[in-house]
């Protein structure tokens, strides 16, 4: 892509991710979005993508294009929702990738924001299994938790990997998630905890799954001209890719291998002119303890069926050779699902920056972020480097 | 969510009768039917009617349901291998969710799906219930 504009992510701002009873979509996601122009040092950008995924069934809203730039004071803006289930905000930072990159714009705010305490559990519950096949999968009572337990039972028995040995990833992200303020959950579990804890859809208990939660996030992109003269060329968006598969589980060949995992990685890291190995960080969209396992997997950085045995060993915890959710992942910063991908590019940018505080992962220099929508669908995967 | 009658006609086969296709090139099994092969991508591709018999590929027991599914936990959902090969996703019934076990023989029977609130159309489908080894 010779001639076109390299992306720099110049300002990032978030809210605590919880059930914050007395904000509206709208609150959260003003408050993000200024925190992060503030950050950036810039009033106005030339466009809003904003990453949702339940407003239209949770809080009766849509069009949250128009009704944040509007209330940001970015009247005038383009402005649109970018969704992709789970992966919509991952989904709205490669859209503000896209506009940087093809110089349609000088500067971007992607914005990802979900309110999901607006109403009671069976509907959320109903909401998120929209992620998944409607007429093949849902309509029959298969909810998004039962999918993945799905996954994970399968796995369990096809490499003979016992159910607590995924309690290392609920373990690692909430130790991880001590150090940030902006984090759900700020306290350690144990693995006695996790086998203790009651399931949601057996063998899926309460600590393999990310809890629900109201958030926002946001960050500014700029061209690298911008982002030079604003001082802010510290971190640059060196890759971004985005593949699909199938939202049923039994449309897929092989469950268990998520091709659109392998895919997206593989062509965001050979944009970067990076592989693997050059990865200093990995925030994984470990919705569920299995989801980090297949993700890992299917990446390349644990072969199949070794990411518990890696797990265990400490491979993954933050001094280990590749630190994972390193905020606390969606297990413990919490996953406010249509926000989550946004989350995860403010941590990699204040990693990066050298800004990331108890959570620090030294010497930090190349990031890898993965968003993925439904059970392995849409999988967004971005990388960032440290210039 | 009141009037969805033509959505749940419009699906009979698949429901009702457990159509599906076949790819003629390369001899995948597959449901729902569809124009393109999952597999090979290959277009040659006919619709076949199931057997109905196959066993657990994989399952899971609800406990937390989704709206309209909440009389019936906990239950138990399944990914199922029909003996064709392809794979369906269903709710097995008639079972106690202790003896479920990956490769367990199952067959497919007609059940109420759910109920479309107070008001709507009962909605029946296929589930599977376990079969003797024979
Ligand atoms: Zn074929």
């Amino acid at each position: 892509m010779a001639g076109s504009a390299d992306v720099f992510a110049i300002g990032v701002g978030q809210v605590p991710v919880g059930e914050h009873w007395e904000l509206s979509i709208r609150d959260l996601a003003v408050e993000a979005g200024r925190r992060a122009l503030a950050d950036a040092g810039l009033a106005r950008v030339g466009a809003v993508y904003v990453g949702n995924m339940l407003a239209p069934t949770v809080n009766g809203q849509q069009h949250l294009g128009a009704l944040v730039a509007s209330w940001l004071g970015q009247r005038q803006a383009e402005a649109v929702t970018v969704e992709a289930a789970c992966g919509s905000g991952g989904a709205a930072l490669r859209q503000g990738y896209l506009s940087i990159r093809s110089g349609a714009h000088e500067a971007v705010l992607v914005l990802g924001v979900e309110k999901m305490t607006d109403c009671v559990n069976g509907t959320t519950t109903a909401a998120l299994a929209m992620a998944a096949d409607a007429e093949y999968e849902a309509g029959l009572g298969l909810s998004f938790v039962a999918i993945n337990a799905l996954l994970m039972r399968r796995y369990m028995y096809e490499f003979g990997v016992p159910r607590q040995a995924f309690a290392r990833f609920a373990v690692l992200a909430h130790a991880n998630a001590l150090g940030n303020p902006m984090a759900m959950f700020r306290k350690e579990v144990s693995v006695a905890e996790y086998m203790r804890a009651p399931f949601v859809a057996d063998p899926i208990g309460l600590l393999d799954s990310s809890p629900m939660a109201d958030g926002a996030a946001a960050v500014v992109l700029a061209s690298g001209e911008l982002a030079r003269s604003l001082g802010r060329g510290q971190v640059r968006v060196a890759g971004s890719a985005v593949a699909t598969d199938y939202l049923a589980l039994h449309d897929r060949l092989d469950p268990l291998d998520l091709v659109a995992v392998r895919v997206s990685t593989a062509r965001a890291l050979g944009q970067a002119g990076l592989s693997i190995t050059d990865v200093s960080f990995f925030e994984p969209h470990d919705a569920f303890t299995v989801m980090a396992v297949l993700c890992l997997e299917a990446c390349g950085f644990a072969g199949r069926g070794e990411a518990c045995a890696l797990a265990a060993r400490g491979h993954f915890d933050r001094g280990g050779a590749l630190p994972i959710c390193t905020m606390g992942g969606l297990k413990a910063r919490g996953h406010p699902v249509g926000a989550t991908g946004v989350y995860q590019a403010v941590e990699a940018v204040l990693q990066l920056r050298q800004e990331a505080g108890a959570c620090q992962v030294q010497g930090a220099k190349v990031g890898l972020i993965q968003n993925v929508g439904g059970s392995g669908a849409t999988a967004i995967t971005h990388v960032l480097v440290r210039e | 969510m009141a009037l969805q009658l033509p959505r749940e006609w419009r699906w009979r086969q698949e429901r009702y009768r457990l159509i599906g296709g076949r790819c003629r090139r390369c001899g995948q099994a597959f449901f729902p039917h569809r124009e393109i092969c999952p597999r090979c991508l290959g277009e040659d591709v006919a619709k076949e009617q199931f057997s109905g018999r196959g066993r657990v590929y994989s399952y899971a027991t609800v406990y937390k349901a989704p709206v309209g599914f909440e009389e019936y936990v906990p239950y138990v959902v399944a990914l199922v291998q029909l003996e064709e090969g392809a794979l369906v996703a269903a709710q097995l019934t008639d079972v106690d969710p202790t003896e479920v076990q990956i490769g367990m023989p199952v067959e497919c029977v007609l059940r109420r799906w759910r109920t479309n609130g107070p008001d709507g159309n009962i909605i029946y489908g296929y589930k599977f219930r376990p079969r003797l080894e024979s």
